[in-house]
This record gives C-alpha cells, structure tokens and sequence, in this order.
C-alpha cells in the first residue's frame, strides 16, 4: 500500500521532476567521470599492487610473498612503525583530549577555545619536511632546546641515549601534528556532552570525579577511541617526516617501501607489493573499527 | 580561580609550548647565518635562489590543477548523488574514504606500477608525470573535498533550488555552474585552500613522480646542504600554512572543520 502511495505522490509532483528522463543513462552520465577517475586512480593502482604481490618473478602464482612478511627485518620494520603510531596515538591523544576538554567543559574563555582551533588546524597540516626542520632546530644535536638543556639543565640530552634520529624522535616529531589533529576530532564529541547530565548527576550527590568516572567517560570512551585509531592510522602512513627526518635510515614499513620503489633493494619485487598490501590491510582494519566506534558514539552524542 | 580552571590552563600551556618551542627554536636557528649577529641572511638566500620560486611556481600550478579537477569530480557527483542516485550515496562515501586506507606511500608505488608501463606510458613524458601528479593529489584531497562540498550541499535546499532553475529555463550545466556553484562558494573556498596548504610542500608523491621541480622535494634538498636556509624555509612553509588556514577561517566564520587526515605527512 504506502509504496503505491509514494508512487503516486511521486507522479503527482510538478512538471520538473519529470523532465529529465530520470532512468536510463542520462542518470549515470553525470557521475561516470567521478567513478572513472576513481576506478583509474584508486582502484587500478591498489588492484595492480594486490594482484603482483600474489606473482613471483616469472608470474606464476605465490604465497611466497606474504611468507616474506615475516622476515625478521621486515617484521621489525612493522613492529617500529606500529610501536611508534601506537605512542604518538595514545600520547598525541591524550593531549589533546586533555586541551580540548579545557576548552569546552573546562571554564576558559571562549577567545582560547577560537584561538586553539585555528592553531590545531594549521599545527595538524603542518607536516613533512619543514616539521622535520623545525625539529632538528629544536632537539637535534645543536639544536636550542638541546643546548638549552645542557647549559642550564646540565642533562646531555645525547649522552642520556636520546636521539631525534631514531624511535623516541620520531614520536615527539609526529605529536606535533599528533594532538592538533585530536583536538579537532575529539572537540565535537565534547561539545555533545549536554549540561543537564552532570545537573542530574549532581542533583543525585556525585562528586565531580564521580561524575566523570560514571558519565562523561562511559559516553567519551568511544570517540576517545575512535580518534585515537584515526591518529593511529595517521602516523602509520606517515613517510616524508620520518624520511627527512632521517634521511632514510629508520626501519618503517613506509620507508622499506619507499627505497622499494626506487630500487629493488628488498632483491625481491613481490616483498614490496606484499609489504604495500599489509599496510592497507592493517589501515584497512583500523577504519573499521572506527567506523564501529563512531556508530557507538553517535548513539549518545547525535546534535 | 576554580581548581578546575587551573588544571585546564596548565594543559593548554603545555600544548602551546609544544607548539611554540619548535617554531621559535628553528626561528631563532634561521638568523644565525651571519656568524655573531642576528641577520635575515638565510632569507635573503632563500629569496634569491630562483629554484625557489621556480619550484614553489610549480606546486602551485599543480595545486591550482588539483583544485579544478577535485570540485569539477566532486560537485555534480556529490549535487547528483543528493538530487537523483541516493542510492549511490554509501558507495561514494565510501570511496572518498578510500585514501585513508591507502597511504600516499602506497599510492604513489601503484600509480607509477600500472601507468609507467603498457598501455598508458605516463611517465615517459613531463606532461605524464604532471597528470600522474594532479591525479595523486585529487585523490589525497578527495575524503576533505566530498565532505566540505556534501555538508554545503546539506545546507542548501538542493531539490527547490533545481526546480526553481528549472521552471526558468535553465539547462543542467546552467544549474550546476550558475545555480549550485555559487550556493557552494564556502566549502569549494574551504576545500581550495585546505588543498593549497596539503599540496604546495607535499613531498611523498612529489619526490617519486617530478622530484625537485617541486617544493617539497626543494626544501628537502635544501635540508641536505644547508642548515640555516632550511630553518628559514621551514619557518616560510609555515606561514604559507597558516595563511591558507587562516582563510579557511575566514570563510567558515570561524566554524574549523579543517583536518587533512590524508595529508603530506
């Protein structure tokens, strides 16, 4: 019955609607270049990289490839790159989440929250190569915070077995795109924090903390999450810091893959596919779980 | 003071440090070239390399590229899919989130597998490699472009507007370029310039397809030479950065929606 009915209003409506033939290939003809473009740019290339990671090196089909996954050096190539992601996620997260939440439940004037969103929109876009920069210039060997440290501090930054070159560098560069990006994913699911909770709660004798402990951060936990996967996801990529930063010489899996493209130097093509392969699978996963996160999210904080 | 208020001070202080240290160090660092004194020496190099606005000329060529190609792939894909394919929505969304899963590392190797060899040859010639690039870079732009120009669209009441222009008169591309355009001018602005700010230093796609042609791979060669024209390059990366977001601002009127997740890192 009610699909009869829509039928009919449908039919009903004035002359426009019916104008263009609205079935046929008129209908596909305005969205072809988008599917083409994306068919030729982003699934032609990922299919490519899928289909030679199952080939060797006279085309015939192969497991090898993924076999190789699990060589010490490239498992150690993941292991640094997930190691680092997972710090500068749960570091960078927590930062952030901890100045957003200063900004929006926490009783600051409104100029510092307009303030820190345009910082977090330039901080979180500035990356690669002038991030690496600026980085030497602060904690490299002469850089001024080093020099600072040692002058005034007394602590050798370099002695103590710190260097930016290496694990512990590398994450305090990422967080600096890290917790701006937080701050801006995390700021909405803040905002949909509604007053009359913590009125309720407090009318029911909680203590602040109480509060948080059985409402803010049941409700938050999965934005907190999900952002924090997001950052994950972010820093796992992430090559043309990591590169410039160390000229190359940090085992990540998007650094192997880099010097992979420009030549062989893994002597075997079908590793490098493999190895691309194992990274979209592994953001592949993360955004699942995101978007499983979100879902759970949205059922509290929906505007 | 609330005990609170202090607590959230002490937060935003240390975020701001982190912020600010940096900047001010490799500041600090980009005056030092002239031995003993403070100087804008390392500028003034910089300035009168003419590789530096040669490359920096090029990238926002490309940029510029980049940003046409995006809004005339997204805009009546994104106008249509609301007017008269809803049931395409979740594949397009899907698809604009494609780059996340598919790093900049990733998809500069595929690009350059399937159209350096048979059929296409792309890289065997410059203009190739340029396609090769705008094509990278629509894609990195593609998850902020679709949802800037989706949440336009969702503001504007996209069926009257079409009915209206239609009883005028108007013919299709009439109401995508004079009718739907225009109504979208915030977010194409927005997701023009968050584009600008992603591509004029990106260096992963850049390195591989055109090398030093372009900025990012400029200012990392820079870095290998030269340290004090890299402070001074690192500290001009930065304010093109923040002047692109700070345009963004100026659009949105303050209403941030501005994270490249998929970006130059």
């Amino acid at each position: 019955m009610s699909s009869k009915q829509t039928f009919i209003q449908n039919n009903k409506r004035d002359a426009p609607r019916a104008r263009p033939s609205s079935s046929g290939w008129r209908n596909w003809i305005v969205v072809a270049p988008f599917f083409l473009f994306t068919l030729l740019f982003i699934v032609l290339p990922s299919f490519s990289l899928l289909t030679r990671a199952f080939l060797d090196n006279n085309g015939k089909f192969t497991l090898l490839n993924f076999a190789g996954l699990f060589e010490p050096s490239i498992l150690s190539a993941y292991w640094v790159t997930i190691r680092i992601s997972l710090a500068t996620a749960v570091g960078g997260g927590l930062l952030g989440f901890l100045m957003a939440y200063a900004v929006t439940v926490g009783n600051l004037p409104r100029a510092v929250r307009t303030g820190l969103m345009t910082f977090s929109g330039v901080a979180s876009n500035f990356a690669g190569v002038p991030l690496a920069f600026a980085f030497i210039a602060t904690l490299g060997r002469t850089g001024l915070v080093t020099l600072l440290l040692k002058s005034v501090l007394k602590i050798n930054l370099y002695d103590q077995g710190f260097n930016l070159y290496s694990f512990w560098g590398l994450t305090l560069t990422y967080m600096f795109f890290q917790f701006p990006l937080m701050i801006l994913v995390i700021t909405p699911a803040l905002d949909g924090l509604k007053k009359e909770w913590r009125e309720a709660s407090e009318n029911l004798g909680a203590s602040h903390s109480m509060y948080l402990r059985k409402v803010a951060l049941p409700i938050l936990l999965p934005s907190i999450l999900g952002s924090m996967i997001l950052l994950f996801g972010n820093s796992f990529g992430a090559y043309a810091t990591a590169y410039s930063l160390t000229g190359g010489f940090i085992n990540l899996v998007t650094i192997v893959i880099g010097s992979q493209i420009k030549g062989d130097i893994l002597y075997n093509p079908g590793l490098g596919y493999a190895l691309a392969i194992g990274m979209v699978v592994v953001m592949s996963v993360m955004m699942a779980i995101y978007y499983f996160l979100r879902r759970k999210s949205e059922r509290w904080l929906r505007q | 003071m609330k005990r609170r208020s202090i607590w959230s001070w002490l937060w935003i202080v240390i975020g701001m440090l982190y912020f600010i240290l940096p900047l001010y160090s490799t500041f600090d660092f980009s005056l030092r070239a002239k031995k003993g004194v403070l100087s804008f020496l390392a500028y003034q190099r910089v300035f009168e390399d003419p590789n530096f606005w040669s490359t920096i000329k090029f990238s926002l060529v490309i940029a510029i590229f980049t940003i046409i190609v995006s809004i005339l792939l997204v805009v009546p894909t994104a106008y249509w899919i609301r007017l008269r394919l809803p049931k395409l929505r979740v594949l397009v969304e899907f698809i604009s989130m494609l780059p996340f899963v598919v790093p900049a590392i990733v998809l500069v190797f595929g690009l350059i597998r399937v159209f350096s060899g048979a059929p296409f040859f792309l890289t065997n010639t410059y203009f190739g490699t340029y396609v090769l690039l705008v094509a990278g870079y629509v894609v990195l732009a593609l998850p902020f472009v679709f949802r800037s120009v989706d949440t336009g669209l969702a503001a504007i009441d996209v069926q009257s507007l079409t009915e209206a222009a239609q009883s005028l008169g108007a013919n299709w591309p009439t109401i995508i370029f004079k009718v739907i355009f225009p109504n979208l001018r915030v977010a194409i602005m927005s997701s023009a310039f968050l584009t600008l700010a992603t591509v004029i230093g990106e260096y992963t796609i850049a390195s591989f397809l055109v090398g030093i042609k372009s900025f990012g791979p400029y200012m990392s060669l820079i870095g290998q030479n030269k340290t004090y024209e890299s402070s001074s390059l690192a500290i001009i990366s930065f304010m093109i950065t923040w002047a692109f977001m700070g345009m963004i601002q100026l659009f949105n009127r303050g209403k941030a929606d501005t994270s490249a997740l998929a970006g130059a890192r």
